[in-house]
C-alpha cells in the first residue's frame, strides 16, 4: 500500500486545500484536554494528546440528534406529521483518530449497518466522512489494545493512517476515501523509507503493558457467568452514573424522545445508559434490571460475553481505557474481564 | 493518614469475628493511582484488601440507604455528617450502625495533581504530609496542603462527629478559615456575569448524572429527572435541561449538604460542582447558623419552623 511523505511545513498549506472540499474535524486541545470539534478557519488539529476525553463516535452518533420534525399547528395541512429533517452530508475529514477509535467505529458499525437494519443517520454521517487516523506512539498505561484484537497502528476502519516521523508525517493509504483526499490536499511525494512504519509499529506494541485475558470467554456458558458469584463485589461501588457509557467509543444505544415547543417539536434520539434505572423500566413499572447488581453485570456480558457470541468478532472493547480513567470509583474493565475469562463454575 | 489503616483493619477483624456487623463498607486500593474504590467485607480475609490514605474522597455514606443488615461503615468527618443526615431522613437506622471513625487530614485532588504534570502519572506516593508523583521519568514532591481537594482545603469538621470507635486520636480543627471567599466573588457578580460564569461551568457537562449519583443526599427513589409518567426535563444536551438539572439538584440539598465535595471528585468532566451547592450551605450557615450533620437532635432548617425565623414574610 502506497506510502506519502508530508512535510510538516506543508502541513498547515494542505489542510487550507481541503478546507474547500471537506469541513476539517480534528483534536483541540480544550484547558487541560482534547477533544474533537469542528476546525476553525486557519484552526489546525492538535495532536499532542494520548487520547481525547470523550471519544469520536459522535462523528456518526452525536449524543442528541434530531431525527424527523413536526407541527402542532392545525391550520397547517401537514400537521401531527412527522418529516424528515434536511442533514448536512457533505464530506468531513476527520483528523488525529486513535486507531483504537477508528476500530470502535468498525464495531458500531455492526450494530448500525446490518443486511436487516440501515440506521440512516449513522451511515450518512459515516460515509460523509474521511477517517485520517494518528498512530499512538505514546500508549497510557491504561491502553490495552492489543489485546482486544486492536493495536496502536491498527488500520481497521481508517482511511489514512499518519505516522508522526519528527519533521514530517507518514501518511499511509488505506482505502480509495483516503488517496482522494491526500491528492486534494497536494500531498503527493512517496516516502522514502515506508518501512518506518512498521519499525515505529513494533516499538509502540510493545509499549503497552497493560492486557485483557479474553480467550476463554467463549466457551463459558452465558448461564455459568451470569451466575457467578463475583458480580456483588464488582458492582459494589459503582454508582450507576452514566460515565462508563457514554466515554465508551463502543456503546451504541440510545432513547427516542418527542420534544415539542408551541406548536413545533422534534422527534430526536438521545445516548441512553444501561448503567441507568430508567433504561428498562417498563410501563407497568416493573423493571427486569431492577437493582445495580443486574444494571452492571448487564453492561460487562454484554461487552465480553454476549456481543462475542452475537458477532464472533471479538470483545466489544477495544482497549481505549476512557472508562477505566473516568470512572468515579475506579470500576476496572480489566479486572473484571480477567474474572470473567478465569470463573471456573462449580457444578 | 497512612498510620490509621491498621487500626481500621483491627477494629473491623474485631467488629466481624465478634458478629457485631455483618459487613464493613471501607475502601480498597484503586488500579490507578489516587482512586481508592469503595468496597465491602464479610470476613477477616476480605480486611486485608482494606486501604486508607489520601485517595478515600468518595463519600462512604453513599452506600448506606436502603441496606437491611447490620452495617461497620468506615467514616471521615464528612461521611460521618451525611451518616447524621440519612439518620434525621430516615435513611438508616442508628443501631444498625457501627461508625468507625477517621479523623481527617484532607484528600487530595487527583484532578489538580494530574493538571500539573504534562506526562500520564504512573505512581503517588505520600509520607507525612508530602506527596511524591511519578510518571514517565520525571518525579516531584509537592506539599499535600497544596493540593487538597477544595472543599478539604477549607473543611472545618476534619473528625468524625458521631461515632463508636475511633481509629486514631482526634486531629486538630482547622481554625480562621474563609470558607466563602469564592461564593462572595459569585455573589459580587453582575446577573449577566453570573448567569455566563454558571453557562461556562455547565458547558461540558454530559448529564452522566455522576454528580448526583456520588452524592449520599440523593437517594430519592426516583429522581425528578427520572420522571416518565409525566417526563419533567429533557434528555438532550439542551442547555436549559442541564441547568434545570444542577440547580434544581442543588435546591434539594439546601440545608443537607456537607461540602463532602464527592461530587466534583465524581465528575468525568471536571465541573466544579459545588460551586452550585455552595452558596445555600454558605445562607444556611448565615441565615440559620446552621451546619448540616453536626447534631441528631435538631430538625434542618428547610423541614422546620422557629419564631426565631430572620424572615418576616414567614411570621
Amino acid at each position: 500500500m502506497k506510502v506519502i511523505k508530508i512535510d510538516k511545513k506543508k502541513w498547515a498549506e494542505g489542510l487550507n486545500k481541503l478546507r474547500a472540499a471537506y469541513q476539517l474535524i480534528g483534536p483541540v486541545k480544550k484547558d487541560t484536554y482534547h477533544d474533537f470539534q469542528v476546525l476553525d478557519k486557519d484552526q489546525l488539529p492538535d495532536f499532542d494528546f494520548l487520547n481525547t476525553r470523550m471519544s469520536p463516535k459522535s462523528i456518526a452518533f452525536p449524543q442528541s440528534e434530531v431525527m424527523l420534525q413536526y407541527s402542532l399547528d392545525e391550520a397547517k395541512e401537514d400537521h401531527h406529521i412527522m418529516k424528515e429533517v434536511q442533514k448536512d452530508a457533505s464530506p468531513r475529514a476527520v483528523f488525529g483518530i486513535r486507531p483504537c477509535d477508528a476500530k470502535a467505529l468498525m464495531l458500531v458499525k455492526l450494530n448500525f449497518d446490518t443486511s436487516d437494519y440501515k440506521d440512516p443517520y449513522w451511515i450518512q454521517a459515516y460515509e460523509a466522512s474521511t477517517l485520517i487516523g494518528m498512530a499512538c506512539d505514546n500508549p497510557s498505561s491504561t491502553c490495552f489494545c492489543t489485546s482486544t484484537g486492536c493495536g496502536p497502528y491498527n488500520e481497521e476502519g481508517l482511511d489514512v493512517l499518519m505516522v508522526d516521523i519528527g519533521d514530517h508525517y507518514l501518511a499511509k493509504i488505506i482505502s480509495k476515501k483516503g488517496e482522494e483526499l491526500l491528492e486534494k490536499a497536494g500531498w503527493k511525494t512517496s516516502a522514502d523509507d515506508p518501512s518506518l512504519i512498521e519499525k515505529k509499529k513494533s516499538q509502540s506494541e510493545a509499549k503497552i503493558t497493560s492486557a485483557v485475558e479474553t480467550k476463554n470467554l467463549k466457551d463459558k456458558t452465558i448461564l455459568d457467568l451470569y451466575e457467578a458469584p463475583f458480580w456483588e463485589d464488582i458492582s459494589f461501588s459503582c454508582l450507576n452514573c452514566g460515565t462508563c457509557t457514554y466515554v465508551c467509543p463502543t456503546c451504541w444505544c440510545f432513547d427516542i424522545q418527542d420534544e415539542a415547543h408551541g406548536k413545533k417539536g422534534v422527534r430526536m434520539r438521545n445516548w441512553d445508559s444501561c448503567m441507568f434505572p430508567l433504561f428498562t423500566l417498563h410501563t407497568t413499572g416493573h423493571n427486569p434490571r431492577e437493582t445495580k447488581v443486574h444494571r452492571v453485570r448487564q453492561r460487562f456480558m454484554h461487552k465480553l460475553k454476549y456481543f462475542m457470541d452475537k458477532y464472533d468478532k471479538g470483545i466489544m472493547c477495544v482497549g481505549c481505557g476512557r472508562c477505566i480513567r473516568l470512572c468515579p470509583v475506579n470500576i476496572d474493565i480489566r479486572t473484571v474481564c480477567d474474572k470473567m475469562n478465569n470463573f471456573k463454575a462449580s457444578c | 493518614m497512612l498510620e490509621y489503616i491498621d487500626k481500621i483493619k483491627e477494629i473491623s477483624t474485631r467488629l466481624l469475628t465478634e458478629k457485631k456487623v455483618d459487613i464493613i463498607i471501607g475502601f480498597r486500593k484503586g488500579t490507578l493511582p489516587m482512586s481508592n474504590e469503595p468496597c465491602f467485607a464479610k470476613n477477616a480475609e476480605d480486611i486485608k484488601s482494606f486501604v486508607w490514605d489520601s485517595n478515600c474522597g468518595i463519600n462512604l455514606a453513599n452506600y448506606l440507604p436502603n441496606r437491611k443488615e447490620k452495617i461497620g461503615i468506615i467514616a471521615k468527618g464528612c461521611d460521618s455528617r451525611n451518616i447524621v443526615t440519612h439518620i434525621i431522613e430516615n435513611k438508616i437506622k442508628r443501631d444498625q450502625l457501627v461508625i468507625i471513625g477517621v479523623p481527617c487530614k484532607g484528600m487530595i485532588d487527583r484532578k489538580k495533581i494530574s493538571d500539573m504534570f504534562e506526562k500520564e502519572i504512573t505512581e503517588v506516593t505520600e509520607k507525612q504530609g508530602k506527596i511524591t508523583v511519578k510518571g514517565n521519568g520525571v518525579e516531584k514532591t509537592i506539599e499535600k496542603s497544596k493540593v487538597l481537594q477544595e472543599n478539604c482545603a477549607i473543611c472545618i469538621h476534619r473528625n468524625p462527629v458521631i461515632y463508636d470507635e475511633l481509629a486514631a486520636e482526634k486531629v486538630e480543627e482547622q481554625k480562621n478559615v474563609d470558607r466563602y471567599e469564592d461564593v462572595r466573588k459569585v455573589e459580587a457578580m453582575t446577573p449577566e456575569d453570573k448567569w455566563k460564569y454558571f453557562d461556562n461551568l455547565l458547558e461540558n457537562c454530559i448529564r452522566c448524572y455522576a454528580c448526583r449519583n456520588a452524592c449520599p443526599l440523593c437517594y430519592c427513589p426516583t429522581c425528578f429527572v427520572d420522571e416518565a409518567k409525566p417526563q419533567w426535563v429533557g434528555k438532550s444536551q439542551d442547555p436549559t435541561d442541564t441547568r434545570t438539572f444542577h440547580f434544581l439538584r442543588a435546591f434539594h440539598c439546601a440545608g443537607r449538604c456537607t461540602d463532602c465535595g464527592a461530587c466534583v471528585r465524581a465528575c468525568p468532566m471536571g465541573i466544579n460542582v459545588r460551586a452550585f451547592t455552595k452558596k445555600l450551605e454558605k445562607d444556611c450557615f448565615e441565615l440559620f447558623n446552621w451546619e448540616a450533620g453536626l447534631s441528631m437532635d435538631e430538625r434542618p432548617p428547610l423541614d422546620t419552623f422557629k419564631p426565631t425565623d430572620p424572615d418576616e414574610f414567614i411570621k
